[in-house]
């Protein structure tokens, strides 16, 4: 502890660093907590529960029920693709998953409109045998889809790679099949990886705004998940709806950041 | 300088990592601090260089106590054992960091880096980075950065331990050869008793936080305070209570006075030396050293009985 | 943070035993490459070609268009500014992090993350509770633009912090011990020998802060009021642009987010494998 500073400065440091947080981070959500049950638990329920609300919490799920699943699968089965194969086009595909990233919610609701619209590149097709993909759920789907796609991979390609090839080695050698190998080597020894990835998942297909408001059409009772339902009760102006359903995306935050917790110390056993 | 450290004591927690510890080390000297690892010698050490704070004792600079002064200002050079290069930095501007931060003039400092360079044999080397370096150069420039800014006293920490047996061998030759020129007062923390032996003036035997023994190296081999200091600083072959060297124990063809019967179970021809592997009645091991022309003199092989006489056995209480 | 680099250089193993064996990874390959396909890389090229439906000069009008240079100006203009302020904050905050002790600080360490799981609206909504209209602050930011400023800070926040955790806890600390013995005094040891060591990490975490902030949607859209020229930010432009139709316009702006994030991604990556190179060995 020889060059931490003296007493004062470091507490000094402490100070700056946890007033910041406090004024950025605690203290705003803590105003949010405090509105929603100011006037009792009764009727932050009652303005949660009202049937457009019920539907956009049912929304949400779904959304999450088909992304994160489908991600996880693609992530898996890319990440080995990536770490374990050898084929072209391997970085091209690699710097592909991380620009969901970077790029702007509203682009990518703009991009799916263009290509899955009803005058899209793909979507003129469905929609002239009567299928709607924007504007109605599918695109909504494929907007959460997007922005979640990384997650998994990125946390499975480093842990594949750390517990390198020896033990799948091992395994051919005592006569295992790809696919007894994937299921009773790979598998359990990524699952850290695939769980925390799917945590991450998760929370991002719950969060998503930006894309899946351009995608739906924000139609009420309808096309809205939580997120746009929060926003319309707030241009709505009634607050107390805007925060009791913002209450509950916050807790649903929080039970991941428990997650994710619970996930790094068990990695690190 | 002088150092002197009296009744140092450092818990780490439960742990006591020394007790009551004192020790004097002579103006200009080279000491090593020997013992096996975990013993308390680094600890010791880093209590001289400030990096440590002691719970209990004073650590005295030519007679001034240091105990609370911060390592910035004791004016010591520190080398560790894993160089901790300034991996960011050049060669030339690690070794020039000391100078630098105490704002000297330009042409002093490059003048002085120069003079290093030599000194540790980097010239080509300055402009370099520590990762473009090899161990043993590594451990050159972290010596001359720590000698840049004339430190009264010299601290190494195991300073060649992770270097290979040659390199290990070459530097701890160079540091006597350095010390020789620069005369500061030297301390250098080791496990391997050869290097203390033949480099240090001054040795230091630290055991369990505590110190066994401060003699010269001849004092420790021949006059061990106790087993634990006679068994680490050379090998030792045990009768019951009696302690002996190897090389001190006789083989003789015929059971004479008080000579002991011992089996050979193998024998090693070691460069030079032949080293005996042999049990006694009880089945307790001896190892034995003889020279090249006795074993072939005396035909010495495995399965053979022998009898042993032993000179200058010391008596320690268990 | 980026696995690109690190997953391309891999010198991969060949997977032994049979044609199943070899050819699964290429099989999984085609089927993500196709995922990928539908899902992101079909999507993002119609926008490319949106953008320039209307020929090269609708395309530049399209772009330096009054509203939409200045909604792209203010975008950039803020983004530096926080993302100026999270080098600061975030180094600020992984040292404490990592170097202090005190009771709670697993809890705030894991709260770090609150940004990334919280959804933006929510954020937009919790900062407008406490510094907005109808908030107990003294003071009002709606409608301003430090409201624009203060909701990118809450996004961008885990981005340095978690960039420069992992590399100040596997520093050196003998490097700083080292400095102490040459007579450095702690702001020294920081300035000289610390932070340059945390160079590429924060330069990382900034790029990717950036390029977040830029495209910032959800937690500006309440607090900022989105009035044009004043608080209205790039991506709240485009939403009403693809609200009036107005596609090709939209996808114009888009393309300049795209190659502006793009470009930071490219930056992120380099800088990451630049640093572990230096300070290796």
């Amino acid at each position: 502890m020889v060059v931490a500073s003296s007493r004062r400065s470091r507490i000094t440091l402490r100070v700056i660093a946890l007033g910041y947080l406090a004024l950025l981070l605690a203290i705003p959500v803590a105003m949010v907590f405090y509105r929603t049950f100011e006037h009792g638990f009764g009727s932050a329920w009652e303005a949660v529960t009202t049937p457009p609300a019920q539907h956009a919490f049912y929304l949400t799920c779904l959304m999450v029920v088909i992304a994160v699943p489908l991600n996880t699968l693609f992530g898996v089965g890319l990440a080995l693709a990536l770490v374990r194969g050898r084929w072209r086009g391997k970085t091209l595909v690699s710097a592909i998953v991380d620009l969901p990233f970077a790029i702007s919610p509203v682009v990518v609701g703009l991009a799916l409109i263009l290509v899955y619209g009803n005058s899209g590149w793909i979507g003129s097709w469905f929609a002239d045998n009567g299928v709607r993909i924007i504007f109605s759920t599918p695109g909504m789907v494929l907007a959460t889809i997007f922005v979640s796609l990384p997650f998994v991979v990125r946390e499975v390609v480093p842990v594949l790679r750390e517990i390198g090839t020896d033990q799948e080695e091992a395994a051919h050698v005592l006569g295992a099949g790809p696919l007894q190998t994937f299921w009773r080597i790979t598998l359990p020894a990524i699952r850290w990886g695939v769980a925390y990835g799917v945590i991450l998942t998760t929370a991002r297909s719950l969060g998503e705004f930006g894309a899946v408001a351009v995608v739906s059409g924000k139609i009420e009772g309808q096309t809205e998940t939580m997120t746009l339902f929060v926003e319309q009760r707030y241009q709505a102006f009634d607050l107390a709806g805007a925060y009791a359903a913002a209450v509950v995306l916050a807790l649903l935050a929080l039970a991941v950041i428990a997650g994710m917790t619970l996930l790094d110390r068990r990695k690190e056993t | 300088m002088a150092i002197d450290v009296r009744n140092v004591t450092k818990r780490f927690g439960d742990f006591t990592a020394l007790d009551d510890v004192s020790l004097s080390v002579p103006d200009g000297s080279l000491t090593a601090l020997l013992g096996p690892s975990g013993g308390g010698k680094s600890t010791l050490l880093r209590v001289i260089a400030g990096l440590e704070t002691p719970d209990g004792g004073d650590v005295l600079f030519s007679k001034e106590p240091v105990t609370r002064l911060p390592p910035q200002q004791r004016e010591v050079g520190f080398v560790f054992q894993h160089y901790a290069a300034f991996k960011h930095m050049t060669v030339r501007d690690n070794i020039a960091f000391g100078l630098k931060i105490r704002k000297r003039a330009k042409d002093e400092v490059r003048e002085r880096v120069d003079e290093l360079l030599a000194l540790v044999h980097l010239q080509g080397f300055a402009e370099r980075y520590p990762s473009q370096l090899s161990g043993g150069q590594r451990q050159r420039m972290a010596l001359a950065r720590a000698l840049a800014v004339q430190p009264r006293v010299l601290l190494l920490d195991e300073p060649f331990g992770a270097l290979d047996a040659t390199v290990r061998k070459e530097l701890r030759d160079w540091l006597r050869r350095l010390h020789d020129e620069v005369h500061v007062t030297t301390i250098f923390v080791t496990h391997d008793q050869e290097e203390a032996l033949e480099v240090a003036e001054q040795v230091a035997v630290i055991n369990g936080g505590r110190i066994e023994q401060t003699g010269s190296p001849d004092d420790l081999y021949e006059r061990p305070a106790n087993a634990f200091v006679m068994g680490f600083v050379g090998p030792v072959s045990r009768f019951g209570e009696r302690w002996v060297r190897p090389h001190d124990i006789e083989v003789v063809e015929d059971e004479d006075d008080g000579a002991i019967q011992a089996l050979i179970e193998r024998v090693a021809r070691v460069g030079f030396e032949v080293r005996i592997e042999a049990v006694l009645g009880d089945g307790s091991p001896v190892p034995i050293l003889v020279t090249r022309d006795l074993a072939d003199q005396m035909e010495l092989r495995a399965g053979q009985i022998v009898w042993l006489r032993v000179h200058g056995a010391r008596e320690f209480a268990a | 943070m980026s696995v690109r680099a690190d997953a391309a250089a891999l010198p991969a193993r060949p997977v032994r035993g049979g044609l199943a064996r070899a050819a699964g990874p290429a099989v999984g390959g085609a089927l993500a490459t196709a995922y990928i396909s539908l899902i992101v890389l079909i999507p993002l090229a119609a926008v490319v070609v949106e953008s320039t439906a209307g020929g090269l000069s609708a395309f530049w009008s399209a772009i330096t268009g009054a509203q939409a240079f200045g909604a792209m100006r203010f975008t950039v203009v803020v983004s530096l500014a926080v993302v100026a302020v999270n080098i600061l904050t975030g180094t600020l905050i992984a040292w404490v992090l990592v170097r202090d002790r005190f009771p709670g600080k697993r809890a705030i360490n894991a709260l770090i993350d609150l940004p990334f799981a919280l959804p933006t609206i929510v954020a937009g909504l919790v900062l407008l509770a406490l510094y907005g209209p109808k908030g107990p602050a003294p003071f009002d930011i709606g409608f301003t633009r430090i409201a624009v400023a203060l909701a990118l800070l809450f996004v961008t926040l885990p981005f340095v912090v978690r960039s420069v955790q992992p590399v100040l806890m596997e520093l050196d600390r003998e490097m700083e011990e080292a400095a102490a013995s040459l007579g450095a005094k702690p702001a020294t040891v920081f300035r000289r020998v610390v932070l340059p060591n945390l160079v590429p990490a924060i330069a990382a975490g900034a790029g990717l802060a950036f390029a977040r902030a830029l495209g910032e949607f959800g937690s500006v859209v309440l607090i900022s009021g989105n009035i044009p020229f004043k608080t209205e930010v790039a991506s709240v432009f485009l939403f009403g642009q693809i609200e009036s139709d107005n596609t090709a316009g939209a996808a114009s702006v888009s393309v300049v987010l795209l190659v502006l994030s793009f470009v930071l991604l490219l930056f992120v990556s380099w800088i990451s494998t630049r640093g572990v190179r230096r300070g290796g060995g």
